[in-house]
């Protein structure tokens, strides 16, 4: 870490210092989550989102091997093997139901740790990178979670894999190529079905991977904080523990109790009813929506349906769907306000407010049927969505005037009180 | 809260820790968290390693019914049981007679042929196929099979010999074929577990 006041690892037992030599695998914990890692002092609740979504993505890879230990990626036993795990295997019900579930609560928990970003605007300098490799998290995520929803072999999974492989066919000459390449066939079938379950299984190692990258990129400039203002003093940090893993415990501790509510109380309510029916290459469902995590992209693709010029209706929607990610690439450079924090930047604050009202609204309607008034209003919702990362940031950044940043962190937990700024925080 | 534990957690830190001696409200929190945390963690890892355990239908499984009406002296039928083969043998009353001579007390596993069969149904041998050594299945059960220097079975992985009791006389295996649970259901029908 950066901060010269951080706390050195010292073992005192003959046998962590013996550790300490061949392997510092202690030290690099202590640095990384310990001690030795200074922390602002004033991180509020919407800093535990990193945390919990590590432990989602350790609880999905948990209760993922443990699936594939009892799934048969086969299209001609996978659903059976499915209600195999769902009767048969001991607590195989839960296994599966808390790794449905998890992906949801995956999702809802880097959805709120996207929006943090947003709101303090964790993007910009010197914490780019981070960003960066969040959004290719981001990314990782949606192919594993959309490759995983296929396994089960029920219609959806099987619509679903037709629709979402449908989307490369609209790329001009060689969409159709492509788009036989990835299923090696002509529609979804035992090719497609044992190539996303491969997938399945490699994607999260790799966003294990990212996720390191990511942690290592945070820890290079260290955490920001909800002032935006850097720490400059050894005044302004606490160790990482006891303070930020007692935090972070108490929100896992909250996350569990709605985690455990969906799991135990409501294990379908996000899941469709007919992917219960075993895949029917003849027969499409009447009401087709993916899982709620990509209803806002299902609307910007659905936005579409005028050809423009040269461009095709269906590719400009594919098109929309992946730039409303991408752009999130670009956001540290259309952003160019110096002040990090939403709670300085009135202006921002509001159009950051509506932006979050604007996903919701296109969330809406990507999980409601392709009809009137849904289309129009998700025409409406997709052009505001662009209209904010490109057009009303980078204005806003120009020509708001902030409000005045407190000097340091120290002063915004403790105001002017010179004799409380001074002392160094209590030991525990 | 109006306790005076509850009116001493709003005073400042200061004053919390300058009681000095004894166990802090903080440490007993933080005892009661943590041990609360860990048992919880505990407690999950049950269902974790229980699900590689025998599922329903696995279970489902463990009986099965075996029709012996065409197996004539001397000869036997290979079955399925828990997905192991099982012997059943129809023996001859020379090979009771060779099992029978043998002095029990002379044997690695010392069981007589009436403690392997059920009362008057001696001539029914009815183990498991499976070598007590290291789980090969021996010869012996088919027509032709090498039968080994006792007349009973040879396993070819290393050289256990049984007699026609099926018990170990010769080799590495320690015990005698296993025996399972069966029951005539009538003359002709025997259901195994």
């Amino acid at each position: 870490m950066s901060f010269p006041w951080a706390k050195e690892y010292t073992p005192a037992h003959p046998f962590t210092k013996w550790i300490d030599e061949k392997l510092p695998l202690p030290r690099f914990v202590f640095n990384a989550v310990g001690a030795g890692y200074p922390v602002p002092r004033n991180l509020n609740y919407a800093w535990n989102f990193g945390i919990l979504a590590g432990f989602c993505l350790m609880l999905q890879i948990v209760t993922g091997v443990i699936l594939a230990m009892h799934y048969a990626a086969n299209q001609t036993v996978a659903f059976d093997s499915v209600e195999h795990i769902m009767r048969d295997v001991n607590w195989g019900w839960m296994m599966r139901y808390a790794h449905a579930n998890g992906a949801s609560a995956f999702f809802v928990v880097v959805y709120i740790h996207i929006f943090r970003g947003f709101f303090y605007s964790s993007y910009k300098a010197p914490r780019e990178m981070i960003w960066l490799l969040g959004v290719v998290i981001f990314l990782l995520m949606m192919a594993t979670a959309f490759m995983g929803y296929v396994l089960p072999w029920g219609q959806m999974s099987f619509w679903g894999a037709k629709v979402i492989t449908g989307l490369f066919g609209a790329i001009p000459l060689v969409g159709e190529p492509i788009q036989q390449w990835l299923l090696g066939g002509f529609a979804p079938d035992n090719a497609a079905l044992n190539r996303f379950f491969s997938l399945h299984f490699l994607l999260p190692f790799v966003i294990a991977g990212v996720v390191i990258l990511h942690i290592w990129a945070l820890h290079i400039p260290g955490s920001s904080n909800p002032t935006g203002v850097e720490v400059k003093t050894e005044s302004d940090t606490v160790p990482f523990h006891p303070y930020y893993t007692a935090k972070d415990g108490f929100g896992l501790g909250v996350f569990l109790i709605g985690y455990c509510t969906m799991l135990f109380f409501f294990p379908n309510a996000l899941g469709h009813p007919d992917n219960y029916i075993p895949a029917n290459p003849m027969q499409t469902p009447a009401h087709i929506v993916p899982e709620w995590y990509f209803w806002p992209f299902y609307a910007i693709l659905r936005a579409f349906t005028q050809d423009f010029l040269f461009f095709p209706a269906k590719l400009l929607g594919v098109l929309a769907m992946f730039s409303a990610i991408l752009v999130w690439f670009f956001l540290p450079w259309l952003d160019r306000s110096p002040v990090r924090s939403g709670h300085f930047r009135p202006t921002f604050r509001k159009f950051f407010y509506l932006l979050v009202i604007d996903l919701l609204v296109l969330g809406y309607c990507g999980g409601s049927p392709a009809a009137e008034p849904y289309v129009m209003i998700s025409q409406i919702a997709s052009i505001y969505y662009f209209a904010h990362f490109l057009i009303i940031l980078p204005i806003v950044s120009a020509i708001e005037r902030p409000e005045p940043l407190p000097f340091s962190i120290t002063e915004a937990v403790l105001g002017h009180d010179q004799g409380a700024a001074l002392a160094t925080p209590q030991p525990a | 809260m109006a306790d005076h534990a509850g009116t001493q957690a709003v005073l400042p830190s200061g004053a919390e820790s300058s009681g000095g001696e004894g166990v802090r409200r903080r440490d007993f929190i933080n005892i009661a968290a943590v041990s609360a945390a860990g048992v919880g963690g505990l407690v999950t890892l049950l269902p974790l390693i229980s699900q590689m355990a025998p599922s329903a239908d696995v279970l489902a499984e463990s009986s099965t019914e075996i029709d012996i009406s065409a197996i004539q002296p001397g000869q036997a039928i290979k079955a399925m049981f828990r997905k192991q083969p099982v012997f059943v043998r129809n023996l001859t009353p020379k090979e009771i007679a060779e099992a029978e001579a043998v002095p029990v007390s002379s044997l690695r596993d010392p069981q007589s042929l009436k403690d392997r069969t059920k009362a008057g149904k001696e001539n029914w041998l009815i183990t498991m196929g499976v070598c007590t050594h290291l789980g090969c299945v021996p010869l012996g059960a088919s027509e032709g099979e090498n039968k080994g220097e006792f007349g009973g079975y040879f396993c070819p992985c290393h050289g256990s010999q049984y007699d026609t009791a099926a018990r170990i006389r010769k080799g590495p295996a320690p015990k005698n074929l296993e025996v399972p649970d069966y029951k005539f259901t009538s003359d002709t029908v025997v259901k195994i577990g």
